[in-house]
């Protein structure tokens, strides 16, 4: 692998962003892009699960690979996944109340994100050493917050509009993200 | 026709039309829209993730009595995850290129609401034969799903279908519609259709009530 850190981060963040090109995390994507106010912490806690995630799948791998035990790497890491949320929930608990009752049930639903299994599996697949592991989930993270911020900017503005009736609900934000995502293609190969 | 049969075959449609997992319920949006570049992809997809939630909503409800209530949803996706590691290592045996094609897909087939959510509200609560029959029509709904983006994305954008060229050496492709904008478009379009279908129906039953 000869990706700098940084091209891992930037790719990563805008040309291939996990919600708009790579198809990660959508229902978290479609399901909380309501309010800007529930988007970004919605955002911050994703990324914040992904680095533990990505930091305890890196170690888990090796010790996998060291016993050969390779079929066992998807249990493992949902498993550790399910761990890490649940440590993320208990620490935000401890330390930041007001943040925890912010977030509410969006916390435990982050299990089932696929961006977050998703940043275990490519890192693997991938075989980026620990900082590219790391940078990577960084990034990945940063893109996901981003997108549901600028989608949920979108739709706050769209409430105002005058939309079809038969176009409106999960259709509307459907296009939307279409042309989200139109516009993230111009980020193509600025990662290199 | 006996009565037990055509509730079986109730359940089955209502995963195929009613309750269709990708046009009615909007779940499992990322395979759907991530693999769905070509049919044969998607075909595969479906029927990996359909094997997947029989496979699994059965052995849930076989165990629904010796679960405890407490870590249920801990035991769901460790018994979603050995099948997804079986079904992982199928595709690697029967097709290294469908392997390919599909990537991290098949393994990301953990964390599709589409099983889980089935697991939890019908498996944990039913016999293995109805949850299993269950499952099979939400699986055939979703590759019905899956087929209906894959076959619109391959024509618009490659001008071919399963492979085969449809319109010969002179057709243009639309190429957006393979990339990952067209899946956006494709499912909102689909998703636009099926509503104006709705509200043609209602417009109609309306009509049909002032005129008795």
């Amino acid at each position: 692998m000869s990706e700098t850190a940084f091209q891992i981060f930037v790719n990563a963040l805008l040309a291939n962003n996990f919600v708009l090109a790579m198809f990660l995390g959508l229902c978290p994507f479609l399901g909380v892009s309501g309010k800007l106010d529930t988007a970004f912490p919605m955002g911050v806690a994703t990324t914040f699960v992904m680095l533990v995630a990505s930091l305890c799948a890196y170690g888990l791998n090796l010790l996998l690979s060291a016993f050969h035990l390779e079929f066992l790497r998807l249990i493992s890491y949902i498993v550790i996944i399910a761990s890490a949320v649940q440590l993320v929930e208990m620490v935000l608990k401890k330390y930041s109340p007001a943040l925890f009752r912010a977030l509410g049930i969006y916390l435990p639903l982050i299990t089932t994100n696929c961006a977050v299994l998703g940043v275990a599996l490519f890192q693997t697949a991938r075989e980026y050493n620990f900082l590219q592991s790391m940078v990577f989930s960084l990034g990945g993270g940063a893109g996901f917050t981003l997108a549901l911020v600028l989608m949920a900017s979108v739709r706050e503005r769209l409430q105002l509009s005058n939309v079809p009736e038969v176009a409106q609900g999960t259709a509307l934000s459907l296009m939307l993200a279409g042309i989200l995502s139109l516009s993230f293609m111009g980020f193509a190969g600025l990662g290199g | 026709m006996n009565v037990t049969t055509t509730r079986g075959w109730d359940e089955f449609m209502e995963g195929i039309w009613k309750q269709n997992p990708t046009f009615v319920m909007i779940l499992g949006m990322c395979p759907t829209l991530a693999v769905t570049v070509s049919a044969v992809n998607a075909l595969s997809m479906g029927i990996s993730t359909a094997l997947v939630l029989i496979a699994s909503c059965g052995l849930v409800s076989m165990m629904r009595n010796v679960t405890p209530k407490e870590v249920r949803i801990a035991v769901y996706i460790v018994i979603i995850a050995t099948f997804v590691t079986a079904v992982d290592y199928a595709i690697q045996a029967i097709s290294l290129a469908l392997y390919d094609a599909l990537g991290a897909f098949i393994q990301l087939i953990v964390v599709n609401c589409i099983i889980l959510g089935r697991a939890e509200a019908h498996a944990a609560k039913n016999p293995p034969i109805p949850a299993m029959v269950n499952a099979a029509g939400m699986g055939a709904g979703f590759t019905i799903g899956l087929l209906s983006l894959g076959v619109v994305r391959e024509i618009l954008g490659a001008g071919t279908l399963f492979g085969v060229s449809l319109f010969g050496a002179s057709f243009q492709p639309w190429v957006i519609m393979v990339l990952p904008p067209g899946g956006f478009f494709v499912l909102g379009s689909w998703l636009l259709f099926f509503a104006w279908l709705e509200r043609r129906k209602q417009r109609k039953l309306a009509e049909t009530a002032e005129n008795v």
